[in-house]
């Protein structure tokens, strides 16, 4: 499989603390590849950090997508190129129509059509006549924000879409639904990387990646890396002893 | 010498229905014989028409106009009345003076349009007094265009006294081109059972000065109000809003909800005051003032806008 993503060596230092550590990671072109670790593990500040977020610049290392360092390049910048992030807790946009918001990733109103934004509120099970004419931020319950965030990372059509716990807040019917909504994604050509809580989330993916302290500790299998997480990782919380393992 | 003026005049009603446009106003409904609307430029009515229910009564002074507008008892005016003030010259003065009133059981939407489009030395002074009578009802929108310079004084002021039942909603706007210099003064005696909505809306650039002062006073019991402040702020634009709610009566509610953005050097003060003398009376306020928000601004940024146009995306959703 082509690799769409490469971190070498990713060293990210926030108020004099060590955040991300020398990662290393691959994801492959078309991959559902899920991150899974504790919390305080880093796993959102390495999407906020693949995202070029402000107070994410890494110190060290270098963010290969399809081969070109785009470390320096801006949010916009790398959104042009096909990134593009759901947060764990969405922004809540007073006054903004979802139907606006939907058509923002498309590149605008005249690139994207009624239906088009219908069918991707119909994916994240919300009903288009109710939602399409709400504002993102009327008074919307965390799941439905969160649903209509993921809408908005489908009419962008990514290349690679990078999800902060898409599962936070969610019910368990509902995480069927997010499962599928990450399928459906990838169906549409791109590669996802999830991060994630939920083992039916992590189960899904091609492949997973555990992070500990800063680091990714093991690439590979997604119910073996889930698996050693569980039984091995949240016992221990500790990375020294992981390491002796 | 006629046919001249007769040009002039019919220049000047092209002129102001563009203007009108500007501002966001459709100029069909102006020539709409079934529909009530008042055309103004500078001292000069350019057109008035009246329905059924509605008495219009307007005088030309030195300087503006004298409007007396009254919805009839029981009339409930099926489409808004349409309203057109401005001035099309780089200069001038501008004066209303508006007496309105809506009888008991009455029903009305105002729709004003102020366009200035081509103000550099203005002033539009507006003084009204509005009473919504027993179980009326006045739905007023007010929206703004100054054009580019920002040459204008705008000074609206208006008294609302809402009787038993009564229900008065408000929504100023000002949103396109720049401010100048605004300042805005309502109050408002709101009687038993009443309702009262007062929105503004206001973006103020470069070095525009914006003052809000509303006022309501919950006089009778079970009166309910709620006051909504909205301002953007760049470059060097100044506001100050000051938004006053007084309980006077038992049951009575209130709410001041004010929220400020600025960026570059703009600077913003909001004063919300909340006066309650009656121990059942129940008055609430929140004001924020702040920067745009980022993760709104980054969340928009990884959609694939780029900066200044995700915050006129943010900005212009809290001023919609």
């Amino acid at each position: 499989m082509a690799v769409i993503l490469t971190l070498k060596n990713l060293t990210l230092n926030r108020d004099g603390k060590k955040i991300l550590v020398g990662v290393n990671l691959e994801i492959g072109d078309g991959e559902i590849h899920s991150i899974i670790g504790s919390n305080g593990a880093g796993k959102s500040s390495l999407a906020y950090t693949l995202m070029g977020l402000q107070g994410y610049e890494p110190e060290e290392g270098s963010i290969l997508f399809n081969g070109e360092d785009i470390a320096k390049l801006s949010i916009t910048e790398r959104a042009k190129k096909g990134i593009t992030l759901a947060w764990q807790e969405p922004a809540r946009f007073e006054g903004l129509k979802v139907r606006d918001y939907l058509a923002i990733g498309a590149g605008g109103n005249g690139n994207i059509t009624e239906e088009e934004i219908r069918s991707a509120l119909r994916k994240v099970d919300l009903k288009p006549e109710k939602y399409i004419d709400r504002e993102v931020g009327e008074a919307l319950s965390g799941g439905e924000r969160k649903r209509i965030e993921l809408a908005s990372i489908l009419t962008m059509k990514p290349k690679l879409a990078i999800l902060d716990e898409p599962d936070s807040g969610i019910d368990v019917v509902s995480l069927k639904e997010i499962v599928s909504l990450i399928q459906a994604l990838k169906e549409n050509g791109a590669s996802v990387l999830v991060i994630t809580h939920r083992k039916e989330i992590a189960e899904a993916s091609d492949r997973a990646s555990l992070m500990c302290e800063g680091a990714v500790l093991r690439s590979g299998d997604p119910e073996e890396i889930s698996h050693f997480f569980i039984n091995r990782c949240i016992p221990c919380d500790n990375r020294l002893y992981l390491q002796e393992d | 010498m006629t046919v001249k003026t007769l040009k002039v005049l019919s220049e000047e009603v092209e002129d102001m229905g563009l203007a009108y446009a500007a501002a966001g106003g459709n100029t069909a409904v102006l020539h709409d014989h079934g529909v009530s609307s008042l055309v103004i430029s500078g001292s000069k009515v350019l057109s008035a028409n009246q329905t059924e229910g509605v008495e219009l009564e307007k005088e030309e002074t030195e300087t503006g106009v004298n409007i007396k507008m009254t919805i009839k008892k029981g009339y409930r005016i099926p489409d808004p009345v349409h309203l057109c003030f401005g001035l099309i010259p780089e200069d001038g003065v501008q004066e209303i003076n508006m007496d309105f009133i809506a009888e008991e059981g009455s029903a009305v939407e105002l729709v004003a349009h102020c366009t200035f489009p081509n103000a550099v030395k203005i002033v539009h002074k507006m003084d009204a007094k509005m009473l919504i009578g027993k179980n009326a009802s006045l739905k007023y929108t007010e929206t703004h265009f100054h054009g580019p310079h920002g040459g204008i004084r705008v000074l609206p002021k208006a008294h609302i006294k809402i009787e038993e039942g009564g229900r008065y909603f408000s929504n100023f706007t000002l949103i396109e081109g720049r401010v100048g210099l605004l300042d805005f003064d309502y109050d408002v005696d709101a009687g038993k059972d009443s309702i009262c909505e007062m929105v503004t809306k206001v973006y103020g650039k470069a070095d525009d000065l914006i003052k809000v002062k509303e006022k309501i006073s919950l006089n009778g019991e079970n009166a309910r109000s709620v006051i909504k402040s909205r301002l953007a702020l760049t470059e060097n634009a100044v506001s100050e809003f000051i938004g006053i709610t007084e309980g006077h009566a038992p049951h009575a509610r209130g709410h001041v909800d004010c929220m400020e953005v600025i960026q570059d050097n703009a600077k913003a003060e909001a004063i919300p005051i909340v006066r309650v003398d009656n121990p059942l009376a129940k008055v609430t306020h929140e004001a924020a003032i702040g920067c745009v928000d980022k993760k709104e601004v980054e969340t928009l940024m990884a959609r694939g806008l780029d900066e200044d146009a995700a915050v006129d995306v943010i900005v212009k959703g809290m001023l919609a």
